[in-house]
């Protein structure tokens, strides 16, 4: 083996690598905010309580077909907050951009800003520009940050409850296989677009038909599969979840045949899960887009652990990512 | 299906098969003397230790771009590993088709770019349209390493094995696409083994592991397409007409396999400015010993990755000890992924 140990793109792709970075800030920065490692803190002001994030957007290419880096970088920021179950509010920008990139690029993209923020009804109210040489970046990085007050009268945590149900948005893999096949001109069909789309007004009508919610997530890098496993693993219960309940579109599971991938692990940028108490669960269904579906539950077996119900009623366990070979998706 | 209690032993020779039935949890609903056995279909597995090394020695030269296919990126070479020696400076790139190297040498006129080529009869075709394409392109800085399979004569040697004993064989969609049913009726001639030439589904897989045991109840050993859809007698004469245009068969050595003759293919004279492995002559470095890894053992078939003691402890997809962890078709990969 060679002398030193570096870092490789293997650690920055969400998986168990990763967390080998991770594990040296926690140890250093452990406080009890922290240690809840949510994508974003809940903070708690003077009786006001906050949610908290900070995001940042290297996606290669910087357009795609359903997004661009400014819309990734807002929405991206503005969902983190709202599963939360806050309502997002302010938003910082700071851009690292690399000498050379063309003026009109860089109006392209504050223009893609300006309309998602008017969308998700936020604010931009601070921000930041650094230019570097060329090389020591690639065209132009952006770092957020974010604010919104959390507004919802239940209690969203990291904690699912037995016998809660599990509800997804809409179909998955979208804005992974979008990125690729963009930057790789892989030639799939281009209905392959992102769903790279803010999550808080869905999320709000959600939160207004339930008190039983427990646990929200969106899915992001490492797709449905590493979100379930997070949340079992925090929750200390097991999930059983249904293949066949779970929406794909056609292009995307083809696409995945393919290139050999796994749908359940390819990242998300407009879905987002829902623990919630069965009983309210359809209610919660409704409340979200027209391919919503309910495609689980919790329960006290196997705890930590994901269980697939596979299309032929056999099962197997979900682990989660352990590396991904898309870097730079968003 | 039927209580007698001897075992039926069949092979998946195909690592999209492996995955595809490890992603499904076929083997769970099988009755017990059903077994199924994972074969040495996974390209990325079956690359020699000494060609995997000559890949990485040549990608450390700051006069060369190293293209590669994805998966290739972290297995483990002697030393190191094409992803590590990436983190450290050299020009390595993951490309989806040979023809992306192609563009590659092609807008790198001042470089050499090489492919490392590894695939079974569904990748060569394609490389032999890269090369005949690089030869009309006239271009001086474009390199195969050739490092292709060809899977009949592997699966001779695994029929041959007394150790491995398989009484069926769930055969390649893909690969048959290209070679039709002529070699495969051969080996059923000289084996009297069941073949059937089985699609990617999970309910093509149940149909086709059907369709063996039915052989093997009947001891009726015939070449049996349950891939009609896309699989035809013929094959695609196209595609192998290129690849014999480019390409020669030469021995090969496989991980696990050994040395096999015939099974692999090299560049014919007519394309030598192309043949990385003769333009670049590199030194390779002495292979330490083995570090317990049971690859080799786990591609013949003859045994399981869960009998290997790094398997889930030292050896994870994230730190690879062996090929079979690194690929995604790989069968360590598969069963570490789907437990």
């Amino acid at each position: 083996m060679m002398a030193q140990k570096i870092i490789t793109m293997s650690h920055g792709n969400g998986g168990r690598l990763m967390h080998e970075l991770i594990d040296v800030l926690r140890v250093k920065f452990s406080n009890r905010i922290l240690n809840e490692m949510a994508d974003a803190a809940e903070l708690d002001i003077k009786g006001n309580r906050l949610a908290f994030t900070t995001d940042s957007y290297v996606v290669k290419p910087l357009f795609f077909p359903g997004g661009d880096i400014g819309k990734l970088a807002v929405f991206g920021t503005v969902n983190d907050i709202a599963v939360k179950g806050a309502k997002p509010l302010y938003i910082s920008l700071a851009f690292i951009i690399e000498e050379g990139l063309d003026f009109l690029t860089f109006e392209r993209i504050a223009k893609s800003i300006q309309e998602a923020s008017r969308k998700a009804g936020v604010f931009v109210v601070t921000g930041d520009i650094k230019v570097v040489e060329r090389g020591s970046a690639d065209k132009i990085f952006i770092n957020t940050a974010g604010i919104g007050v959390i507004e919802y009268k239940g209690r969203i945590s990291s904690r699912a409850r037995k016998e809660d149900a599990i509800v997804i948005n809409g179909s998955i893999g979208e804005h992974g296989l979008a990125i690729l096949n963009a930057r790789e001109n892989l030639g799939f069909e281009s209905s392959i677009k992102s769903d790279c789309r803010n999550l808080n007004l869905e999320v709000k009508r959600c939160l207004s038909k339930s008190r039983k919610i427990h646990v929200m997530r969106d899915l992001t890098r490492g797709g449905l599969a590493t979100s379930l496993c997070e949340i079992a693993k925090s929750s200390s219960l097991g999930i059983e979840i249904d293949e066949e309940s779970i929406p794909v579109r056609k292009s995307v599971q083809k696409a995945c045949d393919i290139l050999g991938f796994d749908p359940l692990y390819i990242a998300n940028e407009g879905k987002f899960v829902c623990f919630v108490s069965a009983g309210d669960a359809e209610k919660v269904r409704r409340a979200m887009s027209p391919r919503a579906r309910i495609i689980g539950r919790v329960t006290s077996q196997h705890k930590g652990k994901v269980y697939l119900k596979t299309r032929i009623a056999s099962s197997r366990i979900l682990p989660m990512l352990e590396s991904d070979l898309l870097p730079r998706i968003c | 299906m039927h209580s007698k209690t001897k075992k039926i032993r069949l092979m998946e020779v195909c690592g999209t098969h492996t995955m595809a039935i490890a992603r499904s949890g076929i083997r769970k609903l099988l009755p017990p003397e059903i077994e199924l056995i994972s074969g040495p279909g996974c390209p990325v597995c079956v690359t020699s230790q000494e060609d995997i090394d000559r890949a990485i020695e040549i990608a450390r030269r700051k006069d060369v771009i190293m293209t590669t296919f994805g998966d290739m990126m972290r297995v483990p070479g002697n030393e190191t590993s094409f992803e590590e020696l990436k983190a450290r400076g050299a020009d390595i790139r993951v490309v989806y088709s040979s023809l992306d190297a192609l563009e590659a040498a092609e807008s790198n006129p001042d470089k050499k770019v090489v492919f490392m080529g590894v695939g079974f009869e569904t990748t060569s075709p394609a490389i032999a349209a890269t090369v005949l394409e690089a030869k009309k392109r006239k271009l001086k800085n474009f390199f195969i390493l050739s490092n292709f399979k060809v899977l009949f004569p592997a699966l001779e040697v695994i029929a041959r094995s007394k150790k491995v004993a398989i009484d069926g064989f769930i055969c390649p969609g893909h690969v048959s696409v290209i070679t039709g049913t002529a070699p495969y009726k051969n080996f059923v001639r000289k084996f009297r083994k069941p073949c059937v030439i089985t699609g990617f589904d999970d309910r093509d897989i149940v149909k086709g592991i059907k369709m063996l045991v039915e052989q093997v109840k009947n001891r009726d050993p015939r070449v049996e397409i349950e891939y009609k859809r896309v699989v035809t007698e013929k094959g695609n004469v196209l595609a192998r007409k290129k690849c014999g245009k480019v390409f020669s068969v030469r021995d090969s050595v496989w991980r696990g396999l050994g040395k096999i003759k015939k099974s692999g293919l090299r560049l014919k004279k007519e394309f030598k400015s192309f043949d990385g492995e003769a333009h670049f002559r590199v030194k390779l470095p002495k292979v330490k010993k083995d570090k317990g890894c049971i690859c080799g053992e786990v591609l013949m078939g003859s045994r399981s990755p869960l009998e290997c003691r790094l398997f889930g402890k030292v050896c994870s997809p994230a730190r690879p000890v062996g090929p079979c962890m690194v690929s995604t078709e790989g069968t360590c990969a598969a069963y570490y992924k789907y437990r």
